[in-house]
């Protein structure tokens, strides 16, 4: 049913596209129409461009340092010298908040530089090149999904780090310096690209598979491109808009894992202000100062929601197809 | 049917060795033992001694033996760091207190999420799916802990209907806020799944024929649509799974629930490594009998699969 209407409406496009005064659409120009007409997505977009904005632009935001303490004016309820008030150490809630919006942001970034510099390219030669390329990257993907990521995560992140605390060669003392330095993230960053790749490679395999049966890769090849030829410039730019959607969904799961592992303790070392330390101080204070909860706290449920719908967004912008309704 | 659950039983034998091969073997890469810490070092000698009688001073491929044979007959050693619990009698006292978290999870998930579902697809595109869409999306993107922390707030700080923490078995009222708390992701999945699944059968020739014989709209949706469009959420199974184990990590510790989750985190920042891997056994195990039953029960709800 719906895939016949979703015919319908692109035969209807198509008249109207040869129809003058209305330029041929493009997949993009498309899709960016069918997103600006989502309240849900554009809403979330816009959030998410402020909280961008906000974390590039922290020292400029926040009233205050991050880690500046302030003895006499601990546990403050929220009022005009601080918006969101003061924690334990009486440092000020909002300039928390601000700065570690920076850590989710960069947790983020990384996971996306993960997926492409990783999940896309395993994905495609998994499935472009097939045989035991295909088998050992398939199995490991098999291995590694069979298990709960979180505790993977956990698992391999206890391991990592009591390897980097007493370093048996040069490398892991490097890279343990480089973990100090980061506060921690560099080890959050490891163990998020062990797991963050995943899907991504699993999709793009799967779309190579079936669009390198398809007729104008056989063009391709007859008019002589190469494999690589045929890689890059054929099969990627088909598996583009479903890696934006998977990515884009990607995120907040990403944020999520560095947000319970520093809420665990097992992420960003205090006193750098991972929302996720911030809600588990929140937590130790919440029945007497239930405000030092609420702030992180809804700060990072609202984060992960709007990624989320600008996930559903995207889906249905690039895929009219998919969508449900 | 019964070779088919024979081979799949088979199956996870390999399974299972990898995953515990891989687990011991990192645990045992890992450098450090719960004596390194203290704030007073050991003597060498005494570190020489708990490591003998923990076997540690074994050769590894010796231990690996022992420890699998020993864990064949459910003992899965002593722990590191309580002197008068094993490992198996930690488990044991734990498990069924997450067991029973879990399935009330489980449960409201079903109860909840469900109708929930079923609502938004026959009141597509009206407030009711709106609301539900919000709803959904709130329980599949905020972490455990984000949920039970802000459930604790409002519902025992600010408006003091129960406690902030504790465990008394299933009736109780300790458990209503991490049951919800724990439910509500599995909840926003079947919710999701059940709309979009029931509005693809909705349109279908067969209810339009269950209608024209003049069946009441109640009767064409129960016995008609929910039963075909059950299919797709059982799919969900081993999510739901991953989502009850990975949440009660969380919960258990925020909600002070006498669980296997705190114990694994206990035994991860206390490096208690021999319980760590006992539960990680026993994660893997569960996985396992769980994914076999989800893939079973297909052939409930779909009498044209066949086991082969």
């Amino acid at each position: 049913m719906t895939v016949v209407r979703a015919t319908q409406a692109d035969a209807a496009r198509g008249l109207a596209g040869s129809a003058p005064g209305r330029p041929p659409a493009s997949l993009w120009g498309d899709a960016w129409r069918r997103l600006s007409r989502n309240r849900a997505a554009v809403l979330s977009l816009v959030f998410l461009t402020g909280l961008i904005a906000v974390s590039l632009a922290a020292g400029l935001v926040a009233p205050y340092a991050y880690d500046q303490q302030d003895l006499d004016a601990t546990d403050l309820a929220p009022s005009a010298a601080h918006l969101f008030g003061t924690d334990g150490l009486g440092r000020d809630e909002l300039s928390r908040l601000v700065y570690g919006s920076r850590i989710s942001l960069a947790v983020a970034f990384v996971d996306v530089l993960i997926v492409v510099l990783v999940g896309v390219p395993l994905g495609l030669i998994a499935g472009f090149v097939g045989r035991w390329a295909d088998t050992v990257i398939m199995r490991t993907v098999d291995v590694l999904f069979a298990f709960p990521s979180l505790l993977l995560v956990i698992v391999v992140i206890t391991y990592l780090r009591a390897v980097l605390e007493l370093p048996q060669t040069d490398l892991l003392a490097a890279v343990g310096a480089a973990d100090k330095l980061t506060g921690g993230l560099l080890g959050v960053f490891i163990a998020l690209a062990l797991v963050s790749w995943l899907t991504v490679a699993r999709l793009v395999r799967g779309q190579v598979l079936s669009l390198k049966e398809r007729e104008f890769i056989e063009a391709a090849r007859m008019i002589g491109a190469r494999d690589r030829r045929i890689m890059l410039r054929h099969l990627l730019p088909n598996t583009l808009a479903p890696v934006i959607v998977a990515a884009t969904f990607g995120i907040p799961g990403a944020i999520a894992t560095e947000a319970g592992l520093s809420f665990l303790g097992l992420g960003v070392r205090p006193p750098l202000p991972s929302w996720g330390i911030l809600i588990a101080e929140g937590v130790r204070t919440m029945r007497a100062f239930p405000h030092e909860l609420i702030y992180p706290a809804g700060a990072l449920a609202l984060t992960l929601i709007c990624f989320n719908f600008l996930g559903d967004g995207l889906r249905d912008a690039l895929d009219p197809k998919l969508k449900a309704d | 049917m019964i070779t088919y659950i024979l081979r799949r039983l088979l199956w996870m034998v390999p399974s299972l060795v990898v995953v515990f091969t891989l687990t011991f073997a990192l645990v045992h890469a890992t450098p450090g033992s719960p004596w390194d810490e203290s704030e007073k070092p050991l003597p060498d000698a005494v570190k020489a001694n708990l490591a003998k009688q923990y076997h540690l001073d074994d050769p590894l491929p010796k231990q690996y033996v022992d420890y699998l044979a020993n864990a064949l007959h459910g003992d899965l050693g002593p722990s590191y760091r309580s002197a008068e619990r094993s490992v198996s009698e930690i488990i044991g006292a734990t498990l069924p207190v997450s067991l029973q978290l879990g399935l009330a999870s489980v449960l409201f998930a079903l109860v909840f999420g469900l109708p929930l579902g079923v609502l938004a697809a026959l009141r597509r595109n009206t407030w009711v799916d709106h609301l539900s869409s919000l709803i959904t999306v709130t329980g599949i993107s905020t972490p455990p802990f984000v949920r039970i922390s802000l459930l604790i707030v409002a519902f025992s700080i600010a408006l003091p209907l129960f406690p902030t923490g504790g465990w008394n078995g299933l009736l109780d009222g300790r458990i209503v806020l991490p049951t919800i708390a724990l439910g509500l992701g599995p909840a926003a999945l079947f919710a999701r799944y059940m709309r979009s699944s029931l509005l693809e059968v909705l349109p279908l020739d067969f209810m339009r024929t269950a209608r024209a014989k003049g069946l009441a709209e109640t009767a064409v949706v129960v016995r008609h649509a929910l039963k075909n469009s059950l299919i797709p959420v059982v799919t969900v199974a081993g999510v739901t799974l991953t989502n009850v184990i990975t949440g009660a990590f969380f919960i258990e510790r925020i909600y002070s629930v006498p669980g296997i989750g705190r114990q694994f985190i206990d035994s991860v920042s206390g490096r208690d490594y021999p319980l760590l891997l006992g539960i990680v056994l026993v994660f893997a195990l569960l996985i396992s009998v769980m994914n076999l039953l989800a893939d079973l029960s297909y052939g409930l709800f779909d009498p044209r699969i066949r086991y082969r």
